[in-house]
């Protein structure tokens, strides 16, 4: 019996997963105005460092800051998605369990984060030249994935706080912002020692990934309790 | 004028009673006492001088700072966990997260002030300092979030939701500014607060420092929490007033058919 | 005392900051006390 509602709720976190990335498919957003937006925040970031041994070394950083300006745009897309027809409380009188609500979110979250990364860090080797090496592909992939899962559920979890009500969406980055810290510390170190730009050797990073694993299970944990709480109002 | 009960003229109370006029006056003893003590009667340190007398007050307003984080957790925790979810709780955990502020703005001004005296520079991205900045952008998003309107239950359940997320996230912060700085061997470069040698009479003064400062907190907090309740008492109020009209105007409207 | 200037200014910008705070807060509180009958002040 526990099996099957398992399953259940496990297929009905697909579900709204599906769903979402369905509307962004459709909607294209996320193509024609987030990833533009990113590639932009790079090119200008490009413009105010004017140096290219700056830039170079820089790079990493200059990754994760524009991941997460696009970071607060996508999340209150996610959510605006839902407050347009009560979609969100639709499903909660439906008696849909707010863990799936935020894993099935977080879920189609990662997946666009996952993919603007990638397009990111392809720009900043474009612009900013920094070397790549066969050593650091391992710490790079890890950085990407567990630092795309940690800003997914951080960004589901605050995005459901702030969404809906005229005048809370601005409360989104004050309280992103500072959460995120420890990702952006870490993301970035890891992508250092990935790349080397700051002469730091591969294996600097690792620590770094467990830091972020550590993050992204607090925050899975946290996000799982927390959430129906939070927008249960 | 007073709100006056059909009866007579009573006084009315405001938030001060005993209690508080005990620890205001401690407080106040305690304060003038630091004056004295931090800046005439300890000596100058053997390194940093006379600035050295900036540590009574930094010290001081970071542990009260951290105190009142500690106390909004925990009444956070208390208002949720508990099954009476008795808004005392909450309106304690915005008190001292309000006073928390105060008090983390201030280390943090006096934080800038020292340094600049004993290194040149005003910040330094040493783990400690950081992570106080980082509670204090916390602390004001918690404060923000509960302006948020809504029913004063709805308020205090959002705003300890995020107060036992930021208990989550501080150890996160900590160990990764700590392990992020560790990196610029920043044993090398003494940090603000880091352990001048103190003789007796300076672990005196820091002491006092330390007992007037909580005292201070105490005080302040009975004071805030009251003016919370008022403040809920009179949102009640006007909600009784808005029900007792609209009832009046429907009864008016349903007499008038 | 040399850097007079700092280390008083660090002690008025503390006292000073909590003096502003406790009294635009107290006297706020005061303003409130008024408005609410004293039934609901659990401490009188």
């Amino acid at each position: 019996m526990a099996e099957r509602i398992r399953w259940i709720r496990w297929q009905r976190t697909r579900a709204i997963a599906a769903k979402d990335l369905r509307v962004e498919l459709r909607g294209r957003v996320l193509l024609n105005q987030v990833i533009p937006f990113s590639v932009l925040v790079l090119v200008l970031f490009g413009f105010a460092v004017d140096d290219d041994g700056i830039a170079q070394r820089v790079a990493p950083g200059l990754i994760w800051m524009a991941t997460l300006f696009s970071l607060l745009v996508m999340v209150q897309r996610t959510f605006a998605v839902e407050a347009a027809d009560g979609a969100l409380d639709s499903l909660r009188v439906a008696g849909v369990d707010p863990t799936v609500i935020f894993w099935g979110k977080a879920m189609a979250l990662a997946v666009q984060l996952a993919v603007l990364e990638i397009v990111l860090f392809a720009a900043a080797i474009i612009l900013f030249a920094p070397t790549l090496r066969v050593s650091g592909v391992a710490l790079l992939t890890a950085t990407w994935i567990v630092s795309t899962a940690g800003l997914a559920l951080v960004g589901t979890l605050y995005g459901g706080l702030t969404a809906g009500i005229q005048g809370r969406e601005t409360l989104l980055p004050l309280l992103v912002f500072p959460v995120v810290a420890p990702v952006l510390i870490g993301a970035t170190r890891a992508v250092e020692s990935g790349l080397g730009t700051t002469g730091a050797a591969v294996s600097e990073g690792w620590p770094w990934i467990g830091l972020l694993t550590v993050f992204g299970a607090a925050f899975a944990a946290g996000g799982t309790l927390a959430f129906g709480p939070l927008i249960d109002d | 004028m007073a709100n006056a009960p059909a009866g007579g003229i009573t006084p009315t109370h405001d938030t001060g009673t005993r209690v508080t006029q005990v620890f205001g006056t401690l407080a106040a003893l305690g304060v003038a006492w630091l004056c004295a003590f931090g800046l005439l009667f300890s000596p100058a340190d053997r390194d940093q001088r006379e600035s050295v007398r900036i540590m009574y007050v930094h010290v001081p307003s970071a542990w009260v700072a951290y105190l009142a984080f500690g106390v909004t957790a925990v009444a956070s925790a208390l208002y949720l966990l508990r099954s009476s979810h008795s808004l005392t709780w909450d309106r304690l955990a915005g008190a001292s997260a309000e006073i928390g502020v105060l008090f983390m703005g201030v280390t943090l001004v006096t934080g800038m002030l020292w340094g600049r005296l004993s290194w040149g520079v005003f910040w330094t991205w040493d783990a400690r300092l950081t992570l106080t900045a980082f509670l204090f952008v916390t602390f004001l998003g918690y404060l923000a979030v509960r302006r948020l309107g809504g029913t004063q239950h709805q308020r205090a359940k959002r705003s300890a939701v995020l107060a036992m997320l930021g208990v989550l996230e501080i150890p996160l912060v900590h160990f990764s500014v700590r392990l992020w700085r560790s990196l610029h061997q920043d044993a090398t470069v003494a940090r603000i607060d880091g352990d001048p040698d103190l003789d007796g009479l300076m672990l005196f003064s820091l002491f006092v420092g330390l007992i007037a400062f909580t005292l201070l907190y105490v005080w302040l907090v009975i004071h805030r929490q009251r003016a919370l309740v008022l403040e809920d008492a009179l949102d009640d109020h006007g909600l009784d007033a808005a029900l007792v009209e609209r009832r009046a105007e429907a009864a008016l409207q349903g007499g008038g058919r | 005392m040399e850097d007079a200037g700092f280390v008083i200014g660090s002690y008025v910008v503390v006292l000073g900051g909590i003096a502003v705070y406790a009294a635009t807060m107290i006297s706020r509180a005061r303003r409130l006390a008024r408005r609410v009958p004293d039934a609901d002040k659990p401490w009188t």
